[in-house]
């Protein structure tokens, strides 16, 4: 097993944070790991990215030119990053602020619209959560218990009260995923 | 016990690896891709619980006569930076080895020249293996290519500079720095005596002169030529058994290896993935990863090419620095060529194997 995945989108969305949850699943399922972010002058409405590798093998790069999945979150996002989705990977965009949708053909596109369902509950802080959800139903690649646990254990403890809420959010998250091509 | 595993940042672990080892002080000034590492001592507060000091200077100049002054009392101390601010350090680091003070100085590098970028770089393998300031004196350098070897290394790197009083330099960068990986932490040891010291590594400090012992002299100063002459030989008689016992280096399918691709770090991880590439498109290549940058691993690289090495493709994130290192270790008996990127951007598996094809494979 090998998933390479990049998640991009703005800074403040929680690009670096959803990484890091899935990067802690897969620790917590005694996979190999690894989490590169891009350090530039990112920051709030600028834009993120990050670069998560999990392997049931020892990980040789860290860096990628191409990927098996991304999760794009924002338009920037998208013109950068669809064309280096492997043949055959997988796209997951959330619509909301895309203006030009995927072109290729030869992958498998899906989209969530997490901002439209976080505001529809009013709680904003469950986007990337939501995401995260959306992506496992397509990319089982750990199972949900350990998704949990790394879930609370890239947390700091002050916020352990929000793991009902964010396990709920990924729990939605994997109904309102989409199907495109 | 099972240890426990963490995802941690190699910056993170930078400090976490410098309580645990025991170290009595840091001396640092923030600066990307390693701000980091004094982030976490100050979050951590190890001078509530180990007594370690953590200090925030005023510029990298002071951090390094800090380390400077507390290395002369015995003190396990070490700084962090990244290259300009390793620039700014390196008269430091010439006082340092001429007053033979055993200290830790890591460098996550970024690109250059100047201030240049704050993305990952391999363009200070010149400064940190052949001296890095005036005089004829070398650091020790390691070089990680994993979080847990920054880790691991924090430990050696104390080892090795109190062995043979010596600065050493950690030579990391910014891919190493900012990725999270799985690391197995170390259990605390506690902090030296200045008695267990003395015990363990000599009584040479300055420690306050008792009556029962000479007054010891910490000072890289010497007026009269030909006995700084005699001291230097000194040193040079020191770096030539550092290069006889210290040499470190993995290989990674190089026992049938018709090419050999030499990469240290960052680099060192994304060329083990094009040697799987070369492999699984037939070709025999193989990898010489060095982990000690000085003393470099001259001998294997030589043998490989005695044994038969076809070509060395030395992959390195700058315009060629080690590939020096290479060829004077191949000595003229197989071709050597050098690929790279610079000012922060970072080569690709399928562009080192390109590289590979042209340069060295189908010449």
């Amino acid at each position: 097993m090998k998933e390479e995945l990049i998640i991009a989108g703005f800074g403040g969305q929680g690009v670096l944070s959803t990484g890091k949850i899935l990067a802690y699943s897969g620790v917590m399922q005694d996979f190999e790991v690894s989490w590169l972010p891009s350090y530039g002058p990112e920051m709030r409405g600028g834009t993120a990215n990050v670069t998560v590798i999990i392997s049931d093998k020892r990980i040789s790069s860290p860096t990628l030119q191409t990927f098996d999945t991304a999760i794009i979150l924002n338009q920037q996002s998208m013109d950068k990053f669809e064309s280096q989705v492997k043949p055959g990977g997988v796209l997951i965009y959330d619509t909301n602020g895309i203006t030009r949708h995927p072109q290729r053909k030869d992958i498998k596109i899906y989209t969530i619209d997490a901002t439209e369902e976080a505001a529809k509950r009013g709680n904003s802080r469950i986007f990337n959560t939501l995401i995260l959800g959306g992506y496992l139903k397509v990319r089982p690649i750990v199972t949900l218990e350990n998704v949990y646990k790394g879930l609370k254990k890239s947390l700091p403890e002050r916020a352990w009260k929000s793991l009902p809420m964010n396990e709920e959010a990924i729990r939605i998250g994997m109904e309102i995923i989409k199907e495109v091509q | 016990m099972k240890k426990e595993v963490r995802l941690m940042k190699g910056n993170e672990v930078l400090a976490e690896a410098a309580i645990r080892c025991g170290a009595d002080g840091y001396f640092g000034y923030p600066i990307t891709p390693q701000s980091e590492v004094m982030e976490t001592l100050m979050e951590l507060k190890p001078w509530e619980t180990t007594g370690m000091v953590v200090l925030q200077a005023e510029s990298e100049v002071s951090a390094i006569n800090m380390v400077y002054g507390a290395a002369s009392t015995g003190k396990k101390v070490l700084t962090s930076s990244s290259s300009p601010g390793v620039s700014l350090m390196s008269e430091g680091f010439s006082y340092i080895a001429g007053a033979e003070l055993p200290c830790v100085v890591i460098n996550v590098t970024r690109g250059g020249p100047g201030l240049g970028t704050i993305q990952p770089s391999q363009s200070d393998y010149f400064q940190a293996t052949k001296g890095g300031a005036h005089g004829d004196f070398h650091l020790i350098v390691l070089a990680p290519n994993s979080v847990q070897e920054m880790h691991d290394f924090v430990f050696d790197a104390f080892d090795l500079a109190f062995k043979y009083r010596n600065p050493v330099m950690i030579l990391s960068d910014g891919v190493i720095g900012q990725m999270m990986e799985k690391v197995v932490l170390a259990d605390q040891r506690p902090r030296r005596t200045d008695e267990e010291r003395i015990a363990q590594d000599g009584d040479w400090a300055l420690t306050g002169k008792t009556p029962d012992r000479e007054e010891h002299v910490i000072t890289s100063l010497e007026l009269d030529p030909y006995a700084q002459e005699k001291f230097n030989e000194k040193l040079i008689a020191k770096y030539a058994k550092i290069r006889e016992n210290e040499v470190r280096y993995e290989e990674f399918m190089t026992e049938d290896a018709d090419y050999v691709i030499v990469a240290f770090g960052s680099a060192a991880r994304i060329c083990t993935m094009t040697v799987e590439m070369a492999r699984e498109a037939g070709y025999k290549v193989g990898l010489v990863r060095p982990i000690t940058l000085y003393p470099f691993p001259t001998k294997v690289l030589h043998d490989l090419a005695a044994r038969g090495v076809k070509g060395f493709l030395s992959a390195e994130l700058n315009h060629g620095q080690m590939v020096e290192d290479v060829r004077l270790a191949v000595n003229g008996q197989a071709p050597v060529e050098h690929y790279g990127r610079s000012g922060g951007a970072v080569f690709s598996p399928d562009q080192v194997y390109e590289a590979l094809l042209t340069k060295i494979i189908n010449k």
